[in-house]
């Protein structure tokens, strides 16, 4: 929302302070303010009001015309001038010789081989308004040569305020409510707003009107008639022109004006079309034409303005065409009113229409301003008319009063809020030129909140913190530590884990961590093959969410595989798995996702390389071996042979697999692809086995290598296991051999004693016993 | 003097056959030829026993002194080949080329992971617990017990992703504070320990996506909760945690700003990174960054938290993660992100 400072000033005398610094410390004490502020008439430098005293045709041109002008000098001046709008006896605005618009100085010229002695200029050209049809018409009898910034205020300073800050003040929306802001931060008075005496029309008939509907809280409404005035004061222009509105005609731009300085919506009728006005809702929806023309679909929740049973307007939003002021209107009916603020937005967003009139009632205005606006609204009528007749009384309904905000406070509140000391003079004044209307007793303070404030803004005592601390200032704030009592800080096992993880798989193993969406990607998962599966899903909306991390990585692994012969990424994200059916929640799970990706080796030294990653990162962070176990595949991209289940302290954390053999051509033809799923907080609920320090045997060691034709260690392993010897310390897998008569895998076992030197013969018990039982099942030694 | 001379000779044998010697195996041929069991030397001793007395000794004397000789002009050989050997060594290793640019086979964090890291680690030092939450939560979380009425904007359909069985995917860190209030307010009240929490996570908005805008983003809200927390306070943590995460003094200043769960509630810049202050196209020439908002915790906050407002104080902030990772590595696309892209994210490193 744009700001003038003389409309502020109409309200508060800012004479010789500093203006743009009272706009900082509101940018700092009320809403923000956007950077840029405009000097609004900086561009133009000596423009006067002339009279065109004659109009000649131009020899050589024909849109051309030549003028004298009168510009308060002895003699005319002679001008060249191409507006079509040109005529004896108008006043203008003229550039006399010397004068500046922009960058650029007047100084004599030929125009089509005539000498024009200064420029007559339009509204557009002076940015007065964006009027550039012809020159500017002043209409206002002021004496010729006098400057125009001394007859009008067109010198101004403009701010805008970010609209997203006044949110929760109604009370900002206009002028007004921001000069009361001034007032407080200059530490001047208010001034009232000036406005006609309503009761003296108290004698004339009524309107006939009826709130049929509680999502009206008020609703004033009076007749006017004979209003003859059509363009508005060029101060009033102005003004509207630096606050971004465009000048309509007269009763369109108080209607606006008013809107901008009290913040108070208004709306004109032709009072031909509203005889009789109802507020209420239609049972049915219906099809309605604004005054933009536009046709738009009233539901039932939708607030309308009735003649009888006839919409007029859209309460609060628009109003219709068929009731719009037009050419023949004599009389029309003024309404100012005030409307359930939910129920406003509510209807904006349906109907996707949003209005200066609408942003402002949806901010819960205050109901006490409707009958003062159509008082303000007649004084500046009729101050600018004055043939205008009022003829009606003022007919006006208040359905629905917010309740009165009051409340106490006591010094110790402000102290332990503020944490420093602000007296309570301070306190008082500050409040009491807000509009609070506050009483001291002791140390307690009694508030009563200003009506402009009560409709949802200032509710309870922090509030009162803010409206104290504010007007302050943040900036004067002496500021300081706590006292609180110092504890160890808990780090949760989880946290710890996935920080470890991230680690582990950054810096040992050269991974990239990336980050992905938590819906499926489904325009990469069309072109891999991969398919959407059904889960949890947004509302109205076809997408889900997903159910594992691994198909979207798979699309982060295509987009890479450019990126290097080999490379790996993980990440530590979110997936639903469906909902409990008990409680309706969503199963949420953190997991761990790995994919490798290889060029260089084998499918199967990769799927080893992702095992071992998954065996030391159990190792390192938990103390405890892994195991794995065959699983059928329950995904559609997953490969249905080589899925694994990942199993640590007797329970599945994971699972390592591979993508299906078409996704995998899909991503890379010739690359090696497995992938790894880890539930963090399954994994992080493995007990440690913690380190357990194993004292090395002071004897030397035996190693003993072994070959066995199987193509599969576990047999071997649980040889070894069946001996039951504790001089059995390691068991690797050294070696492997492929010929033509199959696998053959070497183990080599380490043996050693804590007491005394081992023997051969010690240890070839234990090696007969396992090649004994290997043979038992068909497993021979490779000769 | 027949003995005499054949030690002469032998010694003059010897002498330049140790001349000749080419290598170490040489070397070790000429000390058994002379002084091994069947050596020319010991062959010499042998013929000792044919003689006596003073001729036996001074024979004797000379032969030993013979062997002594050679076996030190043998070692002092042996050592000399050695350190000969060992200069070649030296002079035939060729000097590496370090010219070419390393490989580097390393891994990198998430922007993201380094950013929160960071935060993390200056919150753990001023004794704030961190916390994980949920991505999908309640109305009742994220709106609900954070004072946001049922028909705040806040809620509309349009910025919130609702799913289907009335959750939603949290749209604010903030979605995690009554949690944290019901966790720790046993021990806020019982044993007086004050609530110092930060909870960084995913949150979602419903919005177009573009290089200033993201539907999935970082944040990480902190509380602390106390008796007589005040805004005095605030200004002073936050003053002192940004200047920790930006590594420099920051200068923070506080304005108005409007959130339901916060109250007073404000806005927070921080004076630019770039020019200090000064103004800069960065700031828009104002010295300022609006960086994020925060505020006293809303009594109905508290309460919904099952802590008394009467009797405890406390604030709240909001840092935005995403966006504090790309003022501080110049990201210039948010997309970038969640892209995958490992010729952007590798590039992303402990940082120290």
């Amino acid at each position: 929302m744009l700001i003038s400072m003389n409309w502020i000033g109409d309200f508060v005398d800012l004479d010789g302070l500093d203006k743009l610094d009272l706009i900082h410390r509101f940018s700092l004490s009320t809403a923000e303010v956007e950077n840029e502020i405009f000097n609004k008439g900086s561009d133009i430098e000596g423009i006067v009001i002339a009279e065109i005293l004659s109009v000649e045709p131009h020899p050589e041109s024909k849109k051309l015309h030549l003028l004298k002008v009168n510009a308060g000098g002895s003699e005319p001046v002679d001008v060249v001038c191409g507006a079509p709008n040109v005529r004896v006896g108008m006043k203008t605005a003229f550039a006399p010789l010397g004068a500046r618009i922009g960058e650029i100085t007047i100084a004599p010229r030929k125009l089509a081989g005539i000498p024009s002695n200064g420029m007559c200029c339009s509204e557009a050209e002076l940015g007065l308004s964006d009027n550039n049809s012809g020159i500017m018409e002043i209409t206002d009898d002021i004496p010729n040569g006098t400057l125009l910034k001394d007859a009008y205020q067109v010198d101004d300073i403009v701010f805008e305020v970010d609209n997203k800050s006044l949110t929760n003040r109604p009370d900002l929306w206009g002028h007004y409510g921001i000069a009361r802001e001034f007032s407080v931060l200059a530490g001047r008075p208010l001034k009232p707003i000036e406005k006609v005496d309503l009761s003296q029309y108290d004698g004339l008939p009524g309107v006939d009107m009826k709130i049929e509907d509680p999502l009206c809280y008020r609703y004033a409404c009076i007749k006017v008639d004979n209003i003859t005035r059509n363009v508005s004061p060029v101060n009033m222009r102005l003004r509207l022109y630096y606050c971004g509105m465009r000048a309509i005609n007269f009763l369109a731009d108080i209607t606006n004006y008013i809107m901008m300085e009290m913040g108070q919506p208004m709306h004109a009728f032709d009072s031909r079309k509203v005889e009789h006005i109802r507020i209420k809702r239609f049972p049915e929806p219906f099809e309605f034409q604004t005054l933009d023309k536009e046709m738009r679909h009233i539901d039932t929740d939708t607030l309308m303005i009735c003649n009888g049973d006839t919409p007029v307007a859209i309460a609060g939003i628009m109003g219709g065409l068929d009731s719009e002021i037009v050419e023949d209107t004599s009389a029309l009916t003024l309404e100012s009113a005030c409307f359930d603020p939910v129920s406003i937005r509510k209807s904006t967003v349906r109907l996707s229409h949003r209005t200066d009139a609408s942003m402002r009632y949806e901010k819960s205005l205050d109901p006490e301003m409707v009958a003062d606006a159509i008082g303000r609204f007649l004084k500046l009528l009729t101050q600018y008319d004055d043939g205008v007749k009022v003829i009606s009384a003022l007919t006006d309904e208040y359905a629905y009063r917010y309740p009165a905000v009051a409340f106490d406070f006591d010094r110790r509140f402000v102290d332990r809020y503020t944490g420093i000391d602000i007296d309570d003079a301070t306190i008082l004044k500050t409040l009491t030129s807000l509009g609070f209307d506050v009483t001291q007793s002791g140390d307690v303070f009694s508030v009563k909140v200003p009506s402009w404030r009560a409709t949802k803004d200032v509710t309870i005592k922090a509030d009162i913190i803010e409206e104290i601390t504010r007007i302050y200032g943040y900036d004067n704030f002496d500021v300081h530590t706590t006292k609180a009592p110092l504890y160890p800080v808990e780090i949760s096992v989880e946290k710890n884990v996935e920080d470890h993880i991230k680690d582990m798989l950054v810096k040992r193993y050269s991974l990239h961590e990336v980050h992905s969406y938590v819906w499926p990607y489904y325009d990469e998962f069309k072109e891999l093959g991969i398919e959407v599966e059904d889960n949890i899903g947004l509302l109205d909306s076809p997408v889900v969410i997903r159910r594992s991390i691994a198909p979207t990585q798979l699309c982060q692994v295509k987009i890479n595989t450019m990126y290097a012969p080999d490379f790996g990424i993980f990440e530590i994200g979110r997936i639903a798995d469906g909902v409990n059916a008990e409680t309706n929640l969503v199963n949420e799970h953190k997991k761990l996702n790995i994919t490798l990706f290889s060029k260089t080796c084998t499918l199967e030294q990769l799927y080893l390389r992702m095992r071992d990653m998954v065996a030391v990162l159990a190792d390192d962070i938990k103390h405890q071996p892994v195991t794995f176990e065959k699983q059928e595949a329950s995904h559609q991209w997953q490969h249905p042979k080589n899925l694994n289940s990942v199993i640590c302290a007797g329970k599945k954390i994971g699972e390592i697999g591979l993508p299906h053999p078409i996704i995998a051509a899909n991503i890379d033809k010739k690359a090696a692809i497995v992938y790894c799923e880890i539930d963090i907080d399954d994994f992080a609920a493995v007990p440690s086995a913690g380190i357990v320090y194993d004292e090395p045997s002071k004897y030397p060691e035996i190693e003993v290598d072994l070959t066995f034709r199987t193509p599969v260690f576990a047999p071997i392993a649980i040889a070894i296991r069946r001996t039951n010897s504790p001089l059995v310390r390691r068991v690797r897998l050294a070696d492997i051999f492929d010929d033509e008569t199959g696998r053959a895998l070497t183990v080599r076992i380490t043996f050693s004693d804590k007491d005394k030197t081992l023997t051969r013969e010690e240890v070839n018990v234990v090696v007969d016993k396992i090649i004994g039982t290997l043979k038992e099942q068909g497993i021979a030694l490779k000769e | 003097m027949f003995f005499m001379v054949n030690v002469d000779e032998l010694r003059k044998k010897f002498t330049e056959s140790l001349q000749n010697a080419a290598d170490s195996r040489d070397i070790e041929a000429l000390r058994v030829e002379y002084l091994g069991k069947k050596g020319s030397v010991t062959e010499l001793l042998k013929g000792m026993k044919d003689l006596a007395g003073e001729e036996k000794k001074e024979f004797g004397q000379q032969v030993n002194i013979l062997k002594n000789e050679i076996a030190e002009a043998v070692s002092r050989k042996v050592t000399e080949m050695q350190q000969a050997a060992v200069k070649r060594e030296i002079e035939s290793m060729p000097e590496f080329d370090l010219t070419a640019p390393p490989t580097l086979d390393r891994g990198s964090y998430h922007p993201i992971t380094l950013v929160q890291r960071e935060c993390e680690e200056v919150f753990r030092s001023m004794g704030f617990t961190v916390e994980d939450y949920a991505e999908i939560v309640t109305d009742y979380e994220c709106f609900e017990s954070l004072n946001i009425p049922k028909h705040h904007p806040a809620r509309d359909m349009q910025d919130t992703y609702y799913l289907t069985n009335g959750q939603l995917l949290k749209s604010q860190t903030s979605a995690a504070q009554n949690a944290i209030y019901k966790k720790y307010r046993k021990a806020l009240v019982e044993e007086g320990k004050p609530i110092k929490a930060v909870f960084p996570g995913r949150c979602f908005r419903n919005e177009t996506t573009d290089a200033c805008h993201e539907n999935t983003f970082f944040q990480m809200e902190g509380v602390m909760v106390d008796k007589d927390i005040s805004i005095s306070n605030l200004i002073f943590f936050m003053k002192t945690m940004l200047s920790e995460v930006f590594k420099k003094d920051i200068r923070v200043r506080l304005r108005p700003g409007f959130f339901p769960f916060v109250e007073p509630g404000f806005e927070l810049d921080i004076s630019c990174l770039i020019c200090g202050g000064e103004g800069c196209p960065s700031c828009k020439h104002s010295g300022w960054l609006e960086l994020c908002p925060c505020g006293m915790i809303h009594p109905e906050v508290l309460k919904a938290g099952g802590i008394d407002p009467e009797e405890y104080t406390g604030f709240a902030f909001g840092l935005g993660m995403t966006r504090l990772a790309m003022m501080k590595y110049g990201i210039a696309d948010i997309r970038d992100l969640n892209s995958g892209d490992l010729r952007r994210l590798s590039q992303f490193t402990q940082d120290c």
